[in-house]
């Protein structure tokens, strides 16, 4: 038994960094927005206890509960695909907030050759410097016109941050100034100049000082305590949700948080969505909720999972290269290096994105007229603040366990650090997300089905970029450098980054993409498809900045439809923006 | 707050008992560094709190049902992470109680992974894919690691050399262990990552007992702050702090 609800102006699936930037902006403006999120209520008070690695790093207790739901998994299409079983090479934030609470705060722009790179690549080196089977695109945006909500993100988060030598189109400063440095990270600095690199002190919402936000949300100094990514913050010294966005849509009055509520399917009549399902997930009890407009705004796997169960847009078929529901989806290459240094450093102290990077092998700043790559990756040393489980780095063929591996393991703990690059992902139309046609989730719905493999791009990339970390180890002095090597093929098991992305990509042709640039879909006018699910390709940066940006560029567009109904951007190849 | 840290970045705590060597607790006062001090000190009776040398009665067993597989388990445990000159080994940590404890719970049970049939072996890419229980893979493993000391040493796994015991172990890292429905290599990633957590985890779990196992590694546990230190050129030991010392 179904309860049908009021209808309201605009519902959220899911309420992390984009349902919070929606509800937040649409509340504002005076419309009405219910927000669903599947797991419970989060703030600051949750995190008083948070300094245990074993609770949150090792068990993760903040990620989604796989026994409900998780997604299959195959390398190629000749496979059949299996469960993710248990977390390993991604992890799926899940509560209020989202990835928004346990994220480093890392907060990039992505450059502009990302927004026009299959434009950029062609004019530069050709129309055969990827093979075909890259799927590449423009998103149907440039740089130019997604940067006032870059800044508008970055206003809300409080960014803390020094100008990058390498993307002089940046004129204005960060809202804050950079964090505190440490003696590896300057040395880090300063072996990268020696080798005519051009390092600078990474972006961070870890925030280096107080800041009240346009919004009126204050953020607080981060006291650098080591515990970061798959943590909250129980200073609300790092921006998420839950201590910005989230209180300003509340503040309004016109935002109401269901939380324990899981969507299930989102309802349409034709070609026009009429609101969502959703279930308690506490007490079984299933519910309608209609609505003006859905926004979707769950992650990249659920939102293109959602359109697919719920037969809206059309799906993508490897085979035809038609379609694009699940089509384009990429992940990144993680690159380290390895450094074993003479002496001592603090290495517990740190902060998730308390770092140094360089951006010299990224984006189009380097040629690679003499490569068999595109695109590049930024290069950065982090001190993250090393915990004791999880870093048992030893270097050379010393074994995994014995008295041998205790003392070099331990001698090693306060030595160790590693460079690593978070390498671009280019599409390959036989990377994507579709339904599994066996396993289900705890409703009995299909899981989602991802068709994964590294291209030959990725490794070639990956070769390069790797060396490149190990050159700035060997410059720094370090005892041993020890490069990690790619698997052959991609592992759902080994720890590598969360950055996962596409399968509702945006694009200027309805042909080939799945959303306009204001992420409305092209086939389902009064459905917005929002997170890091609508890029084209994944860039060499974390995506959060990005997310961000589009949210706050979508919310705009939903209070726009509200006003002129319709697609707000003309079908049209060529087109500008609307 | 502040104070107190500063007195730490001076001179540790650790580094004070490194350079004067034996000192009564009771010298020094109470409080976290008697605490520690006595540790180092007591003898290291199993089931004593070394605090106050009562009866530690978190140290009994939740899942296991025969002392025997609860031995074997300490026995290869402590083979992972021995006692050595550096300090303790799984066993005096508590490490094996912390495995037993959580095989108990959501952990043993696998209350958050994804469980549903039906099962097929898939490539090395796609994760391990049994119908086990973590629980039941530690019981079977176990079991395997008896039968394999019997049939090569007749003797009990526990009573083997170190070495012999090396032998079994890396037998099973190597995979060349047949178990039922889950492979030896699985299981030998489970005891070493199990005996590690319970080495290094913060001690409400019933491991890393009196922060042995962090003070080791120079790992300062739960510390509030470093924004007054993460500058510093040199290495500051910082007396570790358990999430137990902020319940206050």
């Amino acid at each position: 038994m179904v309860k049908k609800l009021d209808k309201v102006d605009v519902v959220t699936v899911g309420v992390g960094w984009a349902g919070g930037i929606i509800a937040s902006e649409v509340a504002k403006a005076g419309v009405k927005v219910v927000g669903l999120e599947r797991g419970d209520d989060r703030s600051t008070e949750d995190f008083q206890m948070v300094h245990d690695e074993y609770r949150y790093a090792i068990r993760y207790e903040l990620m989604q509960d796989l026994s409900q739901e998780t997604i299959t998994f195959r390398n190629n299409l000749d496979e059949r695909a299996l469960p993710m079983r248990q977390f390993g090479a991604f992890l799926i934030g899940t509560g209020v907030g989202g990835a928004g609470v346990h994220w480093n705060g890392d907060t990039w722009f992505f450059a502009p050759y990302d927004f026009q790179i299959k434009t950029m690549t062609d004019e530069k080196y050709g129309k055969n410097k990827l093979p075909e089977e890259y799927t590449l695109q423009d998103w149907g945006i440039t740089y130019d016109e997604l940067e006032p909500y870059y800044r508008k993100f970055e206003k809300m988060a409080g960014t803390s941050g020094e100008p990058n030598p390498l993307r002089p189109e940046r004129t204005e400063e960060y809202p804050t100034p950079p964090m505190k440095s440490t003696p590896i990270l300057d040395q880090y600095m300063e072996a990268a100049k020696n080798l005519g690199l051009h390092p600078f002190r990474q972006p961070s919402a870890n925030i280096s000082e107080q800041y009240t936000n346009p919004d009126g949300q204050t953020l607080n100094q981060c006291q650098y305590c080591g515990f970061c990514e798959k943590f909250g913050c129980e200073y609300g010294a790092k921006s998420d949700p839950t201590v910005t966005v989230i209180p300003t849509a509340q503040k309004t009055g016109n935002f109401e948080l269901r939380t324990n509520s899981y969507v299930t399917g989102i309802t349409h009549d034709g070609n026009k969505a009429t609101g969502v399902r959703y279930v308690d997930v506490q007490t079984g009890e299933e519910f309608e909720q209609p609505a003006d407009v859905v926004a979707l705004t769950s992650y990249t796997l659920n939102n293109c999972r959602l359109l697919l169960q719920s037969n809206l847009g059309r799906p993508y078929d490897p085979s035809t290269g038609k379609g694009v529901i699940g089509k384009n989806y990429c992940y990144q290459i993680t690159a380290i290096a390895t450094g074993f240094f003479k002496d001592n450093f603090n290495a517990a102290m740190g902060a998730g994105s308390l770092g140094t990077t360089l951006d010299d092998y990224n984006n189009d700043n380097f040629d690679h007229s003499d490569l068999d790559f595109i695109h590049g990756g930024s290069i950065t040393m982090k001190q993250l603040g090393k915990r004791p489980i999880n870093e048992n780095a030893v270097p050379g063929d010393i074994p995994r366990w014995g008295k041998k591996f205790k003392q070099e393991s331990i001698k090693w703990f306060n030595r160790s650090i590693p460079v690593t690059s978070q390498g671009a992902s280019m599409p390959h139309k036989n990377n994507y997300l579709s339904l599994d046609p066996t396993y289900k989730d705890s409703f009995g719905n299909p899981l989602l089905r991802m068709t994964y493999d590294f291209t030959e791009q990725d490794h070639a990339l990956y070769e390069y970029i790797t060396a490149r970390c190990a050159e700035i180890l060997e410059e720094m002095g370090a005892e041993v450098v020890e490069p990690k090597e790619l698997t052959d093929h991609f592992d759902i098991v080994p720890s590598q980054n969360d950055h996962i992305t596409g399968g509702v990509i945006m694009g200027e042709d309805p042909e080939t993409s799945a959303l306009n640039n204001y992420l409305q879909m092209w086939d389902v006018d009064n459905v917005f498809v929002i997170g890091a699910s609508a890029f084209a390709h994944n860039g060499g940066y974390n995506p959060t900045g990005t997310v961000g940006a589009l949210a706050y560029r979508a919310a705009e567009g939903i209070l726009k439809y509200r006003k002129e109904k319709g697609q707000l951007v003309k079908r049209n190849k060529n087109g500008k923006l609307a | 707050m502040a104070d107190e840290e500063k007195q730490d970045d001076k001179m540790s705590r650790r580094r004070f008992i490194r350079n004067s060597g034996y000192v009564a607790g009771g010298a020094i006062g109470g409080g976290i560094l008697g605490t520690f001090i006595g540790t180092n000190f007591l003898d290291d009776t199993e089931n004593r709190s070394q605090e106050n040398n009562s009866t530690n009665y978190n140290r009994a067993l939740k899942f296991f049902t025969r002392r025997s597989d609860f031995q074997i388990l300490s026995a290869a445990s402590e083979r992972i992470y021995p006692k050595d000159e550096l300090g303790p080994g799984a066993i005096e940590l508590g490490a094996p109680y912390f495995i037993d404890h959580e095989l108990a719970g959501s952990y043993g049970n696998n209350e958050r992974e994804y469980i549903k049939g039906p099962f097929f072996e898939g490539t090395e890419y796609q994760g391990f894919q049994t119908p086990l229980k973590r629980n039941a893979i530690f019981m079977a493993g176990i079991r395997e690691l008896e039968n394999q000391s019997k049939s090569k040493h007749d003797k009990f796994f526990v009573d083997l050399e170190g070495e012999q015991q090396d032998e079994i172990l890396k037998k099973f890292e190597n995979d060349e262990v047949k178990l039922k429905h889950v492979s030896s290599a699985y299981f030998f990633d489970l005891l070493r990552s199990a005996t590690l957590s319970g080495t290094y985890a913060d001690p409400l779990y019933g491991g890393n007992a009196d922060m042995q196992g962090w003070k080791m590694k120079d790992f300062p546990g739960s510390q509030m702050s470093y924004i007054n230190r993460i500058g510093s050129e040199e290495f500051i030991e910082v007396e570790p702090k358990s999430l137990g010392d902020h319940q206050s």
